[in-house]
């Protein structure tokens, strides 16, 4: 044997191993229907997954007994479909590119007090109305279609909720900041439905960014669509569909260009994602995170819907950016990641307001529940292990809304709240999980099915330590 | 408006707390938790500085005698109120920040002392002035379940003579007059325990023996026998008349008032846990991020993350109670919740930092194993982690005590 056809004989054998290579790990089960890429099949899996593939019936389909032409139209229940954001309206570009208005903090009396101001508890009544007449009973089926009904919408607008944030002296309600106020509205709201809540107020979270953070420019262009009458979609996009995903560095890049920016990535949790006229992007900026004001109908600007476990009456998608340029008017506050960790944190604050409202709903159902379900000839609240699951569920509770107070209150007033929020995320997060999964343990099987919110409660009660942006106070 | 912040009022005050149990208490600790029984001497002298700085109220009514709810106020209803409800929970915190057990042998300062400013009359409280008063519930047989205790108080003349066995009778070597619960009449169950003072130096009463302690060792828990122990009228605390609609309200008022204290006592002991281990987990290259998610960090500063969250819950129920009582809203429900979360957090914190420091915190050499000591009682006395969860859920389901039993 000359060494040349040895030497082919090798690259011949090497070749056909690295066929057959590819060939066994397509064949590999991982990566789809929820697999680690750990497993393997062995032949007697490989037999019944070909059984399986046969049985399927879109087998039909794939020789050309009926063409595929579902998915043609965006759907919020159903993703894996990108459709192009929605044309929205043109924001008339006008003020100048000097700092915007800012509103004042809130002034303190320096006395412990856990009364709303009379302004607060104002607001807080309406609200509250608004919370248990609309958004509890149109709760389920906006859960089902994955939409907020336009009159929940328009009734948040008629209130004014959008402007919460805004300063008075850009058409806003509030003369000071309003963090502490928007704590208690977004509380209120999940009394009545988390995903509706989240609809609501998710365009005020991009019009409060703008309050805070905007050059004069940027308020006079986009805040009065927010303080009018036909308020648009807009979102606040931080969040993005990676594991382990921190806030603080991100996927989606900002690259310099000209004068402008190019954005390119992915963002998850994006409101009413098809509808949204203007998105808040975060993005990575020379190595820290800032925040971008882009419109819809932008050039490579993608929208996916995203329904996921819970919070599902908003209507949840993805936004996929690519090449997407806009100009230098665009970076919304400033680029050293110090609005934008102030934007991250009231979030997060406005996300455990949610928690406290939605974990006081599940108090509110099973505390009448075990009451009235009798089992063994009495009602099952009578029972120690029932009524300290209730009792727990109280007190953990009451001290999620304080830790909440707190740093909502700190932020009103313009104080450090970093360590505060920092710590109610934490609890809402776990406490709040914990009251979703015993107010439907305490139901038994009554609290696995459909007709009890209290399912309901439970999915979307884990939407708060994985939820960053969104929505904001 | 709200505002969850320490007073500004009482800031101060708290300062000065923390500034004594930093520089008196944290130095004799170790040694009075090894010299179990042995009186703190050194107490006596700090006593005299509290009084002294109480008569000038510069110390906002704070203290055992601070949970007294002054009915004579005449402030406006629509001011809110940072009294010595606040003042007191928050100068008790600071005080077991440096060493609980010291600040249950405070003189003067015994539970008994915030049963007497809760219930006496006017007369009574004038009487027992200067007193260091211990408190008395628990017997032999009857712990959680006071309205079945055993011990009674007959009237004979103008006195009532007292007969029964105590036990865990905090500071009941030590103090000059113990508050002890009785019944006039086991019959009528908890409409007839009322509680009486009686001075140390009465001949009927006799201290037994003091205990062995897991913790809070530094203070003194004594048994105490009554046998035909005969002591004036006008020493029955509150109202003699057997009233069965308030039924055990009275004596059980003296909870509300304590319970936020208690629940003090483990937010203050907590801390001094979570301080520590903060501080020695920095010097390990451990740093405590509030804006990363916990579950980017290590897993240490994702464990000091939860405590510190459920600390801080604790911390805030606590003052929340204490702010009721200041503003004489009704309580006892929110007395309870604190008293449960900061039980529990107190031993969860003190436990976890001995973990998060291993054979460090287990170790004599630091403080943290005694912390991890000291905080279990927090979740025991005046009302045990079930006894709260029991009122909480009565409360919140609208049950009665023979309903939810």
């Amino acid at each position: 044997m000359t060494g040349t056809t040895g030497h082919a004989l090798v690259k011949g054998v090497t070749r056909s191993y690295i066929y057959v290579m590819s060939f066994m790990s397509s064949l590999r089960p991982g990566g789809r229907h929820g697999l680690s890429s750990r497993e393997t099949r062995d032949p007697i899996g490989l037999a019944v997954a070909a059984v399986n593939r046969l049985a399927q019936s879109d087998l039909i389909d794939r020789v050309g007994l009926r063409k595929q032409t579902e998915h043609a139209v965006y759907s919020t229940t159903r993703n894996g479909f990108r459709a192009a954001t929605a044309a929205g309206r043109t924001f008339a570009r006008a003020g100048r590119r000097t700092s915007g208005a800012r509103p004042a903090p809130a002034a303190t009396r320096g006395v412990f007090d856990l009364t709303p101001t009379e302004d607060e508890q104002m607001l807080l009544d309406v609200v509250k109305e608004l919370s248990a007449e609309l958004l509890r009973p149109a709760a389920a089926e906006a859960d089902d279609v994955c939409t907020a009904p336009a009159e929940v919408l328009a009734a948040a607008q008629e209130l004014g909720l959008p402007g919460l944030g805004v300063p008075e002296a850009l058409g806003g309600i509030m003369e000071e900041r309003s963090a502490m106020a928007g704590t208690l509205v977004a509380e209120a709201l999940a009394h009545g439905d988390m995903g509706l809540a989240v609809a609501t107020l998710a365009p005020g979270a991009v019009a409060t960014a703008i309050g805070l953070w905007g050059t004069e420019a940027q308020q006079q262009t986009y805040l009065p669509a927010f303080t009018g009458t036909d308020v648009p979609a807009a979102a606040l996009t931080i969040a993005e569909p990676t594991v382990l995903f921190d806030p603080f560095t991100l996927s989606t890049t900002a690259l310099r260009d000209g004068d402008g920016f190019v954005l390119d990535g992915v963002k998850s949790a994006v409101v009413r994602g098809a509808e949204a006229e203007l998105f808040v992007v975060a993005a990575q900026l020379d190595g820290t995170p800032a925040l971008f004001l882009v419109e819809s109908g932008a050039e490579g600007l993608e929208v996916e819907a995203d329904p996921s476990m819970g919070v599902r009456a908003a209507g949840l998608a993805r936004l996929h950016l690519t090449g997407v340029r806009v100009g230098a008017d665009a970076l919304l506050g400033d680029s050293d990641g110090r609005a934008y960790r102030e934007c991250v944190r009231l979030s997060r604050l406005a996300w455990c307001a949610l928690a406290v409202g939605t974990g006081q709903a599940v108090l509110d159902y099973v505390k009448e529940y075990v009451n009235e379900r009798q089992a063994f000839g009495e009602p099952i609240s009578h029972r120690q292990s029932v009524a300290f699951m209730v009792a727990d569920m109280a007190i953990e509770l009451q001290a999620m809304r304080l830790l909440t107070w707190k740093a909502a209150s700190r932020a009103a007033r313009g104080q450090d709240f970093a360590r505060e929020v920092g710590l109610a995320r934490q609890l809402c997060t776990e406490k709040g999980m914990r009251i979703g999964l015993d107010g439907v343990q305490l139901l038994g099987g009554h609290g696995f099915v459909k007709e009890h919110p209290v399912e309901r409660w439970y999915r979307d009660l884990r939407a708060v330590g994985v939820m960053e942006g969104v929505v904001m106070v | 408006m709200i505002n969850l912040e320490t007073p500004k009022k009482q800031a101060q005050l708290i300062d000065q707390a923390h500034q004594l149990a930093m520089n008196m208490l944290r130095p004799i600790s170790r040694k009075y938790d090894r010299a179990e029984h042995e009186y703190p001497k050194e107490l006596d002298m700090l006593a005299a500085l509290i009084d002294g700085v109480s008569e000038t109220g510069a110390t906002g009514g704070a203290g055992a005698g601070g949970v007294r709810r002054d009915d004579r106020a005449t402030d406006d209803p629509a001011t809110v109120r940072n009294g010595a409800n606040l003042a007191s929970v928050l100068s008790v915190a600071e005080m077991c920040w440096g060493d609980t057990a010291l600040l249950l042998s405070m003189p003067r300062q015994g539970l008994g002392n915030s049963a007497i400013a809760s219930v006496a009359n006017e007369e009574q409280l004038e009487r027992y002035k200067g007193t260091w008063a211990a408190m008395a519930i628990t017997e032999p047989g009857i712990g959680s379940d006071s309205a079945n205790l055993t011990t009674t108080a007959v009237k004979d003349g103008d006195e009532y003579v007292i007969n029964g066995e105590k036990i865990y009778v905090t500071s009941g070597d030590r103090a000059d007059s113990v508050v002890v619960w009785a019944t006039l009449d086991k019959e009528l169950g908890r409409a007839a325990i009322k509680s009486f003072l009686v001075r140390k130096d009465n001949p009927g009463l006799k201290v037994e023996r003091l205990e062995h302690k897991l913790g809070i060792r530094a203070s003194d828990t004594a048994a105490i026998t009554f046998t035909d122990c005969r002591v004036p009228a006008e020493d029955l605390l509150g109202s003699p008349e057997i009233d069965t609609k308030s039924g055990f309200a009275g004596a059980m008022a003296t909870f509300d008032n304590t319970r936020p204290l208690v629940a003090a006592m483990a937010v203050g002991c907590a801390r001094a846990s979570l301080d520590l281990t903060r501080d020695l987990l920095d010097q390990a290259g451990v740093t405590i991020d509030y804006d990363r998610p916990a579950q980017n960090q290590s897993a240490a500063a994702a464990t000091f993350l939860q405590l510190e969250a459920d600390w801080e819950g604790a911390q805030l129920l606590m003052m929340q109670a204490a702010w009721m009582a200041d503003n004489r809203v009704p309580n006892s429900l929110e007395a309870s919740m604190a008293k449960a979360k900061a039980g529990r957090v107190g031993s969860d914190v003190t436990l976890s930092c001995v973990q998060l420091c291993g054979t460090l915190g287990y170790s004599e050499v630091e403080l943290l194993e005694k912390w991890a000591r000291d905080s279990k009682i927090l979740d025991i006395f005046e009302g045990t982690q079930q006894i709260q969860q029991l009122i909480v859920a009565r409360r919140i389901l609208g049950l009665s005590s023979s309903e939810l039993k």
